[in-house]
């Protein structure tokens, strides 16, 4: 099992939740998350004084799927997050040890 | 406040007459129209005030201390209002010993004799209103123009001394400066011959040095100008700046104390002038930073209603235009540069906008009252006016710069200005009120 989290732009969320239903990921998790990478910030300017903004808003999603489906879902949140534009955001991808589905007790891949 | 040179009509000297003496005035009929009218003006002014002046600020502070600038500019609302009834109002207008073209005591205040609000009764008139409706009005420029100041020390005062500072300086500042300018023949600038219809030097000027001083001698908010202070709602200071436009027509128009010919045109020229000033704040800014902003339109809008206030009585459409463009850029700079250069922590502007904008229209009015610009002319010409209106200009700023110092130096020595660094590292709104702007 793998635990894929993504970093993107927050107006891509709705496309990259119809893209991942689509493949048939079962659930997502999303957090409002702020950060920076090659996009850096940005500067206000209020009655003349510059402010620089360091962390920029991004939408976080964590998604627990099986092997099976990594590149399926790779592929899926690549293409639908894309804009071309620096500050698309990143997907890790890391070994998930276990996983529990808290109401029936199943564990493993039945419960992703 | 209902100065402006009348043409030399029968009918227009008449007028003039009875506004001057109080005496002659006090026999004339109630008018029901101009009684409507200035109830009105005086509920738009109140409004100008809160919530007009007080959202204004709020969005501009840090989250922080948003209820403390509320908190503040409504104390203010209710402690002008006792002020007024128990001396304000007396020393503003009691006219006892004033004498046309004399220097005196009574040139600069006036007397107690109407302390308690006592000489007001149901049927006291003040020209062709009631007394009770011109003492209101007069009430609602008492709030105003000491909640004008809480700009310029917002995010670090303490309330306690807040409350003595504007209970001395409405006493000492503000109430001789609205006695010299409106309470008739014998004030001390009225003999001058200033023309400020609605309050340039008395509200605008006044308030604006007065927190200049205090910006400087508070000092700079902790962390200013290193650190970033952005407004935290520009929502609410745009609502705030819409509520003092709208309320400005009572401001103005309701200087006018009649609902006639001269309310008519404080209107249309503080119209114009503002919807001019706005533009060109953000006209300038869009050319000097590359974005125009909310910020700038509503503060632009802000400068031109104050630039507008000291001519809207005597000058035309085409006079506004200018004064509108010169206030607009004008106070751009004021508050963007000159502030920068100076380093002072004015945290709102006040000076960049009330002071710097009372002072381009206190002066332009010396020359776009002029018939050759639409004004309602000048008797001895533009140089001659121009200079009464520097003089004016010059004496304000001394007169409230030097006291509003001096009562600052007593309250710093005896009760202290600044909260403590922690409490204003903690915000205001906590520190000083235990309360929370926003519970999310």
């Amino acid at each position: 099992m793998k635990l894929v989290t993504a970093i993107i732009k927050p107006f891509k969320l709705n496309d990259v939740r119809e893209a991942l239903s689509e493949i048939g990921v079962q659930g997502i998790t999303v957090t409002e998350v702020k950060g920076f990478g090659r996009q850096k910030g940005h500067t206000e300017l209020y009655r003349g004084a510059e402010y620089t903004v360091d962390f920029l808003p991004k939408v976080k999603l964590e998604i627990a799927i099986a092997d099976s489906l990594l590149d399926q879902t790779l592929e899926a949140i690549s293409k639908s997050a894309n804009t071309s534009k620096i500050g698309d955001g990143k997907i890790f991808v890391t070994e998930l040890a276990q996983v529990i589905r808290i109401r029936t007790g199943e564990t493993g891949e039945e419960a992703v | 406040m209902k100065k402006f040179i009348t043409k030399k009509s029968g009918l227009g000297l008449l007028a003039a007459l009875l506004v001057i003496f109080p005496g002659l005035a006090s026999a004339q009929e109630l008018d029901t129209g101009d009684t409507a009218w200035m109830i009105m003006a005086t509920v738009l002014v109140l409004m100008m005030t809160i919530p007009g002046l007080s959202l204004f600020y709020a969005g501009m502070v840090r989250s922080k201390n948003v209820l403390s600038v509320l908190m503040q500019c409504f104390a203010i609302t209710g402690l002008m209002t006792v002020i007024w009834m128990l001396w304000g109002y007396s020393m503003a207008f009691d006219t006892t010993g004033m004498v046309a073209g004399v220097v005196n005591l009574n040139s600069i205040v006036g007397g107690l004799s109407n302390a308690f609000m006592s000489g007001i009764t149901v049927d006291s008139m003040n020209g062709t209103i009631p007394e009770s409706v011109f003492a209101t009005f007069q009430m609602t420029f008492a709030i105003i123009t000491p909640a004008l100041i809480v700009g310029a020390f917002a995010e670090r005062m303490k309330f306690s001394t807040m409350l003595v500072f504007m209970t001395l300086w409405v006493t000492i500042c503000y109430v001789p400066m609205v006695h010299m300018v409106w309470a008739g023949e014998g004030g001390l600038l009225w003999d001058w011959g200033i023309i400020d219809f609605a309050g340039g030097t008395v509200v605008h000027i006044n308030a604006g040095i007065a927190g200049l001083v205090a910006a400087i001698m508070l000092g700079k908010r902790k962390g200013y100008p290193k650190s970033a202070m952005p407004p935290h709602n520009l929502t609410y200071t745009i609502i705030g700046a819409a509520l003092l436009w709208v309320g400005w027509f009572g401001f103005n128009a309701g200087s006018a104390v009649s609902a006639g010919t001269s309310a008519g045109m404080a209107m249309l020229v503080t119209q114009i002038a503002t919807g001019t000033a706005a533009l060109a704040w953000m006209g300038v800014e869009w050319i000097t930073h590359g974005k125009p902003s909310v910020l700038g339109i509503a503060s632009g809008a802000v400068a031109g209603l104050v630039a507008i206030t000291p001519a809207s009585g005597s000058v035309g459409p085409q006079g506004a235009l200018y004064i509108g463009i010169a206030a607009g850029i004008g106070c751009f700079y004021a508050a963007t540069k000159l502030k920068r250069a100076m380093g002072y922590d004015d945290t709102l502007d006040v000076f960049g906008v009330h002071a710097v904008g009372g002072i381009i229209g206190a002066v332009l009015t010396g020359i776009f009252t002029a018939e050759m610009f639409g004004g309602t002319g000048l008797e001895n010409g533009i140089s001659s006016q121009l200079w009464i209106q520097i003089k004016s200009v010059i004496f304000t700023i001394v007169y409230t710069g030097v006291l509003s110092a001096i009562i600052l130096k007593v309250l710093n020595i005896t009760m202290g200005l600044r909260v403590s660094e922690e409490d204003e590292q903690e915000g205001l709104d906590l520190s000083s009120h235990n309360e929370s702007g926003y519970v999310l």
